[in-house]
């Protein structure tokens, strides 16, 4: 290899950046430097990050240096990385993509955040997303639309398009985000990376900014199920803070990883491969379930009856749930404020209209609707009931197959513009991510081929607190096929 | 399921959203629209059915009542956007 291949830092992952950092080969500082300066270059035509945190890099990665001479680092030191602008960051503003909070300088550290800086990991910036995660394709954003560096004139997806994006283009190696309904998954899978959602509770959500609690959880998205493993060996915990998390021992994500896969039972729900679905997606998926087979795994056909619900009980239960979360804001305490209110009812009304982007307002009147007296019953206790029989079909799938598999997303990225003056065309893309949600499981996607040149991804779903599977199952395919090493030609 | 204007009104209201007089047509079809998706709902009988409170049928965990936070006042208030005298400030609302 020449001196210059051995520089092109961003054609490494995470598992090989660390190494080099461990032999001395590379400092934190360099690579620090190193992508910072490829954000410079290239940001400018994604648009994925909303802040970029240059000074604090450095100093992180100064600090992580240190430890790496004096024997005192872990296996994520010194490796620079971006967050979803939905994790607060003391000192840095955190805007949630909303102009509601664009002046937020958050006075704290979510929980995730303190644990990758105190693993050593260096933060350079936050991500572009959908206003409040609102959304599936990052164009809900205060700080306009991200674009998917296959295609510059298609979306990223959402709502953690920014951090699908900036890893796409290598401009960071990995990046944090949150899954309400397929905010990590579904944009994995539109820019061919690797993304896990965890058993619900598995991650703290303190200090993460809250859309729909019951159903938000953070997770890695990186460029191999192996780097996401070491995230989320940081990631992952019990935390006093959030009163959802669950104490609950935290593995070693690795130690699966080498596990053969002979005699896995795979489940395909014919719910994920029926109408709807394009043909060109089915056919990649389809091929990538073969690569399974000569694996040594079992296909197994199953069902899902309830999961053609998921879309309506999802927008039931997270508008209802935002509408409560975000009612927080109302210019008083931190944020924006209108000019000039002539009193309190016109400050509150006026900050929250004006702050507020247009999906995030449908969001919120549709909960406050579904919660007003005399709809409580029909609307959430309905969706909660419903939401209790999508559980009880993945309870019931996992009793006959280990994993189920399927399509992340009907169709590819998406043209701008295309669906967004329809609200429910948009909402369809998470048809197949929503329900894993709505059961609390873990799920992630694997990118499995290409459609016209636009990437697709593999949605992989495994029972609650299986995350060590799930991964050595993405793992596993990701040593027999290099989807997952494709960079945009742009990019390169 | 269709909302009408003064629906659509009345829930901005309760949801202290001022909602441009323009932009309210938008939103009467867009959450008619919504409404419609999450009527699908009805078409399953879920009587009896329990509502699922946690994934994992987890309880509410309970601590001991103590002070566990400092006073943080003055970084707190270093971002708010009105103070005075350590006191947030909104317009008035006793004459």
């Amino acid at each position: 290899m020449s001196q210059d291949e051995m520089k092109m830092y961003h054609k490494k992952n995470l598992v090989e950046l660390s190494a080099l950092l461990q032999a001395g080969e590379v400092s934190s500082v360099e690579l620090t430097e190193y992508f910072l300066a490829r954000i410079n270059a290239h940001d400018k035509n994604l648009n994925s990050f909303i802040s970029v945190t240059e000074v604090q890099a450095l100093a992180a990665a100064e600090q992580a240096d240190a430890a790496l001479k004096n024997g005192t680092a872990g296996p994520l030191t010194g490796v620079p990385i971006a967050h979803k602008d939905i994790f607060c960051t003391e000192g840095v503003r955190t805007s949630c993509g909303s102009k509601m909070l664009d002046n937020f300088i958050s006075p704290y550290d979510a929980t995730v955040v303190s644990k990758l800086k105190q693993a050593g990991v260096v933060m350079l910036g936050k991500t572009n997303m959908d206003e409040f995660a609102m959304g599936s394709s990052n164009e809900t954003s205060f700080y306009g639309a991200v674009k998917n560096p296959w295609d510059t004139d298609r979306v990223p997806g959402g709502s953690s398009g920014g951090s699908a994006a900036a890893v796409a283009a290598r401009l960071a190696p990995a990046a944090t985000g949150t899954d309400t309904g397929g905010s990590i998954r579904q944009p994995a899978a539109m820019c061919g990376i690797t993304g896990i959602k965890p058993t619900y509770g598995r991650i703290s959500r303190y200090g993460m900014i809250a859309f729909a609690s019951s159903l938000d959880q953070a997770g890695p998205m990186a460029q191999s199920a192996h780097d996401c493993a070491l995230l989320l060996n940081v990631m992952a915990g019990f935390d006093e803070k959030d009163s959802t998390c669950l104490d609950k021992d935290v593995p070693d994500y690795t130690a699966e990883l080498g596990k053969p896969l002979a005699g896995l039972r795979i489940g395909l729900p014919k719910e994920y491969f029926g109408e709807g679905l394009d043909a060109d997606v089915e056919k990649v998926v389809r091929g990538a379930l073969d690569e399974y087979k000569k694996l040594g795994a079992e296909l197994i056909d199953i069902e899902l009856p309830n999961s053609g619900l998921s879309v309506p009980v999802y927008y039931v239960v997270a508008p209802a749930e935002c509408s409560a979360n975000l009612s927080r804001f109302d210019g008083v305490r931190y944020g924006y404020r209108c000019e000039n209110p002539v009193d309190l009812m016109d400050m509150y009304t006026r900050t929250r209209g004006e702050g507020f982007g247009a999906e995030v307002k449908r969001r919120i009147m549709v909960g406050t609707y579904a919660l007003s007296s005399g709809y409580y019953d029909a609307y959430y206790l309905k969706s909660q009931q419903l939401r209790h029989k999508i559980s009880e079909d993945f309870r019931e799938a996992f009793e006959k197959v280990d994993v189920i598999m399927g399509p992340t997303s009907p169709d590819t990225a998406f043209k701008i513009g295309e669906k967004s003056d329809d609200p429910i065309s948009m909402y369809l893309s998470d048809i197949y991510t929503i329900a894993v949600n709505l059961a609390g499981l873990p799920g992630m996607s694997v990118p499995a081929g290409f459609v016209d040149g636009r990437p697709v991804g593999l949605q992989i779903t495994g029972n609650y607190f299986r995350e060590s599977q799930l991964l050595n199952v993405a793992h596993q395919y990701q040593l027999n096929t290099d989807w997952h090493r494709a960079i945009p030609e742009d990019f390169l | 399921m269709s909302l009408d204007v003064d629906e659509v009104k009345k829930i901005a209201y309760l949801a202290r959203l001022k909602i441009e007089e323009a932009d309210i047509p938008g939103y009467v079809s867009n959450l008619s629209d919504i409404l419609d998706l999450v009527a699908q709902m009805n078409a399953v009988d879920t009587k009896g059915v329990t509502p699922m409170s946690h994934p994992l049928d987890a309880v509410q965990r309970l601590r001991e009542d103590v002070v566990t936070e400092g006073n943080q006042r003055e970084l707190f208030q270093a971002i708010a956007p009105k103070t005075e005298d350590g006191l947030y400030l909104v317009p008035q609302v006793i004459e």
